[in-house]
């Protein structure tokens, strides 16, 4: 008998099946994705808020290039927000204030962008967590995560990026920070910096175009490149499963189908974050470009503080004690290079090598579809306590300066306290986390038992 | 869930008749709350018929095969035989090698228009001999006018006061304070000393002027960058006393012209700017 639509079904739905399929042969593909199993955890839902933050950057992103000017050509300001006037700065920040302030719903889109820029990059961080303490980089996932922790990279590139575009005082510090970080860089980094800057800082004309370009098309590019492969081998291998005794297996997947189970939940939280980012854009303020005024070279504020997902970096620069590395007349490692270079190159060189770290350690080489819980692998929970108890210090270290104004601990002094924490600190939050996860390992049989002898729960 | 939907459709009418509306306080938290609102009661009537409508039920089914051993090997065996035609040629390889790699190298080619790779802009500065110090509305900047424990941001005038070689520290310190290196002996002016505004370490534009207010804790004046709080003594030739910062601020000579105007003697004692490998190699153009 030729294959044919069930004769009960909607002729609507039988017509269109039919059409689709006889046209692209995408039947058996559309019945296996239908038919895909979500294992259930509250968790697994943090990559997905993710997801759903950049498409609320990306719709909110293209809104904004339709009125930024990505030019630095100098222009004075007589536009409504009056402290400003008759002040020079770049069309680009005067194109940004514009949109504050001139646009209808321009300061809504805006903040809700800078939002879930926030928000995205808290998910990708929670997300990883995530996976590091369950060990879902295992075998065979280990190409998703390295794709994974290479989005984090790109994206934090991105986001400051587009913190940089808006020329305002505190974002052109924040380029001069980059700068003189890419400028530290052994024997290449003036070069390079010149190279990228069309002439040494704060560069040429040519610069704001190819910020811009990168920001708004090569890099969103590369994340939706990446972000689609990591979808795919999510979706290739499987979603992996924590074991909770209702069928699990490593052999076994059990979930709920994307339709009809999954969609609307996926389809509810996509619209709870879009709908919780523009509640933030529209009533929380972030980033009020028009109080920082236009960047001059010659400029800074004091108390200037990144966006938090910079705060590591921030804290990594100020923590280091003041030398370069000279031979002779020769600089061979500028300051910044410790704080603003290495730093991140250790955290994401650890990120990296840990599915390595963890064969070599453990020596388990084995295919992994069910998840540990932190406490089944106490070594690596430890370790990545240890990772970001030492990320966390150096990013408290950052904010030195606002504990100084608020409490007057003297910046100093804290400087000091920090320099000695970022080693101790570490080692004493794996050890913490090494005894917890054991606790909780022999505190298992005594609850199984008390669960056992109490009847009818 | 009816009346979620109801709700969502009311809120999203709502955005609609705010934008539409003529510029009101609290436009945007007006918009940005009916927006969020309406997407809120439409995600919870998703939510609801999720949890009411739909079945939820769990499947079971096994995980897709670990692997495709007989994919596999033929998979292997066609590229093995792809790769064998050409490995049998040395030459051919060869040229494929040498045609890709030069392909490759011609396609870069084109970035090298992207900007200089010459460090020697490094150096350059705007201050010369002679040039007298203006203020930020271009008015020429007197010693009588510059006070003990204030803090004044200068520039060459008519110069571009961009260039992070331009911005230079004006303050007058107690003679007696004055404890410069010998090879900086006599860059002050009565008094008066002047820096890169600049910072060594990364570039930001020192905008601090710790003048002590409890002489035993704080014995000297500090100059001091807001980015990662370098701070630098001006009376010893800009040395770092604490934070980051590898590298003294580079001192701009100055003298006092018959008119009482400050004047720069000469150009810094070194390279201006965040540190990079020929920092220390020489000081800025003449």
């Amino acid at each position: 008998m030729v294959g044919c639509a069930p004769a009960g079904a909607e002729p609507v739905i039988r017509g269109a099946v039919r059409y689709l399929d006889r046209r692209s042969g995408t039947a058996p593909f559309v019945r296996k994705a239908l038919r895909y199993l979500f294992p259930d955890h509250w968790s697994f839902l943090l990559g997905e808020v993710a997801l759903y933050a950049f498409i609320v950057l990306v719709a909110t992103g293209v809104y904004l290039t339709f009125f930024f000017v990505d030019s630095t050509h100098e222009v004075v300001y007589h536009g409504p927000y009056a402290p400003l006037h008759d002040q020079h700065m770049s069309e680009a920040y005067r194109s940004v204030l514009d949109i504050s302030t001139r646009v209808k719903a321009g300061l809504l889109i805006r903040q809700t962008h800078h939002w879930a820029a926030n928000v995205f990059i808290a998910a990708i961080v929670l997300h990883l967590f995530r996976i590091f303490f369950t060990g879902a980089f295992r075998k065979p996932r280990e190409l998703t995560y390295y794709i994974g922790v290479t989005m984090l990279m790109v994206t934090l590139l991105e986001a400051y990026l587009g913190y940089s575009l808006v020329d305002d005082l505190l974002s052109g510090m924040g380029l001069a920070i980059g700068y003189s970080v890419g400028l530290s860089i052994p024997f290449v980094g003036a070069n390079v910096m010149e190279w990228l800057f069309h002439g040494p800082f704060p560069g040429s004309a040519a610069l704001w175009p190819r910020m811009y370009i990168a920001h708004v098309f090569l890099f969103p590019i590369l994340i939706a490149a990446l972000l689609t492969v990591h979808l795919a081998l999510v979706a290739l291998k499987h979603h992996t499963q924590f074991q909770e005794g209702r069928g699990q297996s490593e052999r076994a997947v059990v979930g709920v189908p994307t339709w009809p189970g999954q969609t609307p939940r996926s389809l509810g939280l996509m619209l709870s974050v879009a709908g919780v980012l523009f509640l933030l854009g529209g009533l929380i303020q972030i980033n009020p470009i028009w109080l920082w005024g236009p960047y001059h070279t010659y400029a800074s504020t004091n108390g200037a503080q990144p966006d938090w997902y910079l705060g590591w970096l921030i804290g990594g620069l100020r923590l280091m004690p003041g030398f370069d590395v000279v031979i002779g007349k020769y600089t061979l490692i500028p300051n910044a290079f410790w704080g603003g270079a290495l730093y991140p190159l250790i955290v994401f060189g650890f990120l990296y090598f840990a599915p390595w770290l963890e064969r070599v350690l453990t020596g388990d080489r084995a295919y992994h579809n069910v998840l540990d819980r932190p406490r089944d692998a106490p070594r690596r929970t430890a370790i990545g306590v240890a990772m970001i108890v030492w990320v966390v210090l150096v990013f408290a270290a950052g904010s030195a300066d606002r504990v100084d104004v608020l409490f007057g601990i003297t910046y100093v002094s804290q400087i000091w306290v920090y320099r000695v924490l970022v080693f101790v600190g570490p080692a004493v939050g794996a050890v913490i986390a090494y005894r917890i996860c054991k606790e909780l390992q022999a505190g298992e049989p005594v609850e199984a038992a008390r669960h056992a002898a109490m009847p009818a729960d | 869930m009816l009346g979620l939907l109801g709700l969502s459709s009311l809120s999203a009418i709502a955005f609609i008749v705010v934008y539409a509306l003529d510029r009101i306080p609290a436009q945007t938290q007006l918009l940005g709350l009916a927006l969020g609102l309406a997407l809120l009661f439409l995600a919870a009537a998703l939510i609801v018929v999720g949890k009411t409508l739909v079945p939820e039920e769990e499947l079971v089914e096994p995980y897709p095969p670990r692997e495709h051993p007989i994919d596999q090997r033929i998979v292997t065996q066609l590229a093995d035989e792809g790769v064998d035609s050409v490995d049998r040629r040395g030459l051919l390889k060869l040229g494929l090698l040498g045609a890709g790699g030069a392909l490759t190298l011609a396609a870069i080619t084109p970035a090298l228009s992207f900007g200089p790779l010459r460090t020697k802009y490094f150096y350059g500065t705007p201050w010369r001999k002679g040039r007298r110090l203006v203020d930020e509305n271009e008015r020429l900047l007197r010693a009588a006018a510059i006070e003990p424990g204030e803090f004044y941001t200068a520039f060459p005038e008519g110069a571009d006061r961009e260039e992070l070689g331009s911005p230079v520290i004006v303050v007058r310190l107690q003679r007696a304070e004055l404890d410069l290196p010998s090879a900086l002996r006599g860059y002050d002016a009565h008094g008066i000393v002047a820096y890169s505004a600049i910072c060594t370490h990364a570039g930001c534009a020192i905008s601090m002027y710790r003048v002590p207010t409890f002489r035993p804790i704080e014995p000297r004046p500090a100059l001091v960058c807001p980015c990662h709080y370098s701070t630098f003594d001006p009376a010893t030739g800009g040395t770092v006393i604490f934070g980051p910062a590898g590298r003294a601020l580079p001192m701009l000579p100055l003298r006092i012209d018959g008119n009482g105007v400050l004047r720069a003697a000469g150009n810094f004692d070194g390279a201006v700017g965040p540190s990079w490998w020929g920092v220390r190699l020489r000081g800025p153009n003449p």
